[in-house]
């Protein structure tokens, strides 16, 4: 691909807006169907019980009822829920798509009931009578892992799931013997509920004639959901479409496959009705994967000049009752990004993979690397408290300098490309950091708790490559075809759900052809008119998506100019092509054809030697992952009265390589800081000792508000990612990954005087007055 | 028992039987196929499902439908003017970046628009103030605020 230039960097305002400003836009719940039914789920109510009875014999003589499904019935004819395994001593412990013999979390499907409306699903439901015998929850991570109270299931000991480790023991334990200085912290990263606006649901219909299921479903992965459906049900994978139509937001939550969209599928086959599902709120909380959940015992070895000989973590990864799709590799997430930003000599993480009675944790905005980031860097930071250094040149002295790029991590991992000076320079210049350390000290000197805090990120981005995804592969696909009449269809394997692709990549083909913007579309999220794609998550939509995209315009752009070669009746050598049209080097009088006329020409009357048509479906497998880098710096003061922080300022330098469109990208920073803000202040999934759920609606669980978040300040560096053809790094996770220990660290500063370590999030008023006041 | 209601929606008079029961986000979306009005939660605190009733904005997830007979309601889909052209609010919302699924969209566009209707001309904090009944997951809020500062400062123009 041609160097960036035209419309790629610039900020283009959404194709994908008008439609969802105007009302238009069409989301799962928007589609109906002739003689469509609904399903409604009876979830447990306890954490952990064996299931007596189950009498459904008064729900399924309700009028209107169509049928009532228990896991009995699905026995055999409906396969379990599919996840990966990772790790060699991993253990997936059997998971039902509807439980039949115990419960392990509140809100697992018990029983469904299918009928004529929605109403009378939920009516129906209420006459299914459920004997449980209660046994004792899981909860608490760490007494789960030494098996107590109970073990969730029967085949896994000790409720360890699988045990991970990274790096090097040994070379680790001789750091900390020679380390002049040791801090160490326990940290707890809280489960989280990703809470997109809107929730899941599908639709399935079975066309009987065809024997094919399609089913329209709120996902980031359609091809995967239609593998793991015709696995699942025995459905030829070629039968099923799976249609993700517009998409709520995801944050992760929806790069799964959950039970009920299996037993919609199931019914619809049953019944040959289209059946319907769609999650309310508390359905959500209670069912959709959570994020999160960790506990890390950390411990950093340094020389008293601040040099970082090693870090060394013990950490305790909560699961849940059961493994979703990808849960298993979430915790390794955390362990190769352990280090972060900085070059040390040894680094050993090991992390407990432990099953409780919760709902299972995944994917969640960032997926196991908030977790690293956030304990790297506190301990950095409470280190240089320790050493009485500046958080900014602790950071400095320890980051792996821009010429060791790539650069080996001890825990396992290349780094693409890096110059984090650059970045903390900029964040520094931009906060006018010096300034505001006086004011913040001068505050303090007066009896107010201002702090400031800082987080210096390295992250790891753009899923693949396939050999370091073994398990589902790390490369995507495009199609680019040129339709007769000269516009330009892209059909991306990639599955965005708010990201704003359908503008980048129309950009990138408008710039590449010099096309009119407007005669490029995007399609993607259909299964029936895609190339098998892997979706998106890991902030890989542009970084291989994207990727895929530039080869397939290559390769159209090659064909293209032989075509035009023939029509201009020169070798091809001499044929260039700009601004829309191919001319003949050197040629006097300007001889030229234009790409439509290219176009018209492959499909109408080809030239001998030449195959007709133009277009091509290109597969991009990265050479590395991507890592995008950082620093936020951000200020803050608690009211002594009440507790609550107010942002005196927030600024973040984010490096994300090349910016297609930096209008987005700034989006996706936004939203970033959004969630990764909230995790340090407010949102927090709290289970009960007996395993009842206390966050079951967004009264308890709380999404902050427009009133509770700052105004940003962004700024952003440019290191071009080595890896793809576009040196893009990916931007979807940045900003929660960097902003939560970026709060952190600056609460604690503010509290410095009060001689306390680590509070644990979220730093609620209540926590921070009673540090205030000592009670 | 159903009882017979008759509203008006960007308009159009609408009679229909419905069961008391029936919300009046399930009356619009459901009954009239106005599904431009989302559902997010359970109770009335994201705010996706707003939509004005006689120029006030209300949670149409927690009133029924009976409770809005002989009303006039807009949805977001009697926004825009007949010819096509944008509300300044969409404008702003399109112009500022300030959506990315979409979702809450349609329910912030709504309470804006009663919120300028207040106050033509408000401050970062007011606007702040006064879309904090509507969650959004995408934004941050940051370009949600500049796009009704847009709108205001287009309606001004305009007034």
């Amino acid at each position: 691909m041609g160097a960036i230039s035209g419309m790629v960097g610039a900020r283009i305002k959404r194709r994908e807006d008008p439609r969802l400003i105007t009302g238009n836009a069409s989301y799962t719940d928007d589609f109906k169907f002739v003689n469509m039914s609904y399903a409604h789920f009876l979830r447990s109510d306890y954490a952990h019980a064996r299931i007596k009875s189950i009498d459904t014999s008064a729900a399924k003589k309700h009028p209107g009822v169509l049928a009532v499904l228990t896991g009995e019935d699905l026995k055999g004819k409906a396969g379990e829920m599919v996840a990966v395994p990772f790790g060699a001593n991993c253990i997936i412990p059997p998971h039902s798509a509807i439980t039949s013999d115990k419960v392990r979390y509140v809100g697992e499907v018990v029983a469904v009931v299918i009928a004529d409306d929605r109403a009378t699903a939920r009516d129906a439901s209420e006459l299914i009578s459920v004997e449980y015998e209660e046994l004792p929850a899981v909860v608490d991570i760490e007494e789960a892992a030494k098996g107590l109270p109970a073990l969730v299931h029967d085949g896994i000991p000790n409720n360890i799931g699988a045990t991970l480790e990274f790096g090097d023991a040994a070379k680790t334990k001789e750091a900390f013997a020679n380390a002049e200085v040791i801090v160490e912290q326990r940290f707890n990263n809280q489960r989280l509920a990703p809470s997109p606006m809107e929730g899941r649901g599908c639709v399935a219909v079975w066309q009987k004639g065809e024997d094919a299921l399609t089913l329209y479903t709120s996902t980031q992965i359609p091809h995967y959901t239609r593998t793991f459906l015709a696995l699942t049900l025995s459905i030829p994978e070629h039968q099923v479409r799976v249609v993700a139509p517009e998409v709520g937001g995801g944050f992760g939550a929806k790069l799964n496959y959950y039970p009920e969209e299996l037993v919609c599928a199931y019914a619809a086959r049953k019944l040959g009705r289209p059946v319907k599902w769609s999650e309310t709120r508390s359905e959500s909380l209670a069912s959709m994967i959570h994020g999160r959940g960790q506990i890390d015992y950390v411990r950093i070895a340094a020389n008293k000049d601040g040099t970082i000989l090693g870090i060394d973590i013990t950490a305790y990864q909560d699961i849940g009752a059961y493994y979703q799709v990808l849960t298993a590799c979430i915790s390794a997430l955390t362990g190769l990004m352990a280090t972060g930003a900085y070059d040390m000599p040894a680094a050993y993480f090991k992390v407990y993979n432990v099953i409780t009675n919760k709902v299972s944790t995944d994917a969640y905005r960032g997926a196991g690397r908030p977790e690293a980031t956030y304990f790297i860097e506190r301990i950095v930071t409470l280190l240089a408290n320790e050493l009485g250094m500046d958080q900014a040149e602790i950071r400095r002295k320890n980051f792996i300098p821009k010429e060791k790029f790539p650069f080996a991590t001890p825990v396992g991992l290349t780094y693409d490309s890096g110059d984090y000076d650059i970045a903390l320079d900029k964040a520094l210049e931009m906060f006018d950091y010096a300034n505001m350390q006086k004011m913040a000290a001068d505050a303090r000197a007066n009896g107010r708790y201002v702090g400031i805090g800082m987080s210096s990120y390295s992250e790891v981005c753009g899923m693949g490559p396939s050999k370091g995804m073994f398990t589902s592969g790390g490369w995507e696909s495009a199609t680019l075809r040129f339709e007769k009449t000269g516009k330009a269809t892209v059909f991306s394997g990639a599955s965005p759900h708010g990201q704003g692709q359908e503008t980048s990549f129309a950009q990138m083909v408008a710039t590449e052809f010099g096309l009119d913007y407007n005669d490029v579309i995007v399609k993607h999220g259909d299964t029936g008119n895609t190339s098998y794609g892997l979706g998106t998550y890991g902030s890989r939509g542009t970084a291989v998506g994207g990727a895929a995209l530039a080869m397939a315009i290559e390769t159209v752009k090659e064909k293209a100019r032989k075509i035009a070669a023939s029509m201009l009746e020169a070798s091809e050598e001499d044929v260039v092509f700009d601004t829309g049209k191919y001319t003949v080097k050197g040629a006097a009088g300007g001889k030229s054809v234009t790409i439509q006329e290219v176009v018209f020409r492959a499909y109408v009357n080809p030239f001998d030697g030449i195959e007709p048509g133009l277009e091509s479906t290109r597969f991009f497998e990265p050479t590395n992952f991507t890592f995008p880098f950082g620093t936020h710096i951000c200020a803050v003061e608690i009211d002594a009265d009440t507790g609550e922080v107010k942002f005196l300022k927030y600024v973040a330098v984010d490096d994300v390589g090349n910016q297609i469109n930096p209008l987005l990208v700034e989006g996706q920073v936004h939203g970033g800081l959004a969630q990764g803000i909230a995790q340090a202040l407010y949102e927090e999934v709290v289970y009960d000792s007996d395993g009842q759920l206390v966050t079951g609606t967004l009264m308890d669980y709380t999404v902050p508000n427009a009133t509770e978040l700052p105004h940003f300040e962004l700024g952003s560096t440019c290191t071009p990612s080595p890896v793809n053809p576009m040196g893009v790094k990916g931007v979807g996770e940045a900003g929660t990954i960097a902003s939560t220990p970026c709060v952190v660290n600056a609460l604690m500063d503010a509290l410095i005087n009060t001689g306390i370590k680590d509070i644990d999030m979220p730093l609620r008023p209540e926590k921070l007055w009673r540090a205030i006041h000592g009670k | 028992m159903k009882r017979t209601i008759t509203l008006t929606v960007n308009g159009t008079t609408y009679t229909r039987d419905v069961e008391p029961r029936t919300l009046l986000v399930h009356f619009l979306r459901e009954e009239l196929a106005l599904t431009g009005t989302h559902i997010g939660c359970d109770t009335s605190q994201c705010g996706a499902c707003t939509v004005l009733l006689n120029g006030n904005s209300i949670k149409s997830c927690t009133a029924f439908a009976v409770q809005a007979d002989g009303g006039e309601i807009t949805t977001i889909e009697g926004l825009a003017a007949e010819d096509g052209k944008l509300h300044p609010l969409q404008e702003g919302f399109w112009e500022e970046h300030g959506l990315q699924c979409g979702y809450c969209t349609p329910g912030m566009i709504l309470s804006s628009e009663q919120l300028l209707q207040r106050n033509p001309n408000p401050s970062e904090e007011e606007i702040r103030k006064g879309i904090e009944g509507n969650l959004c997951r995408c934004t941050g809020y940051q370009n949600i605020v500049k796009a009704v500062q847009h709108a205001a400062k287009n309606s001004a123009a305009k007034a």
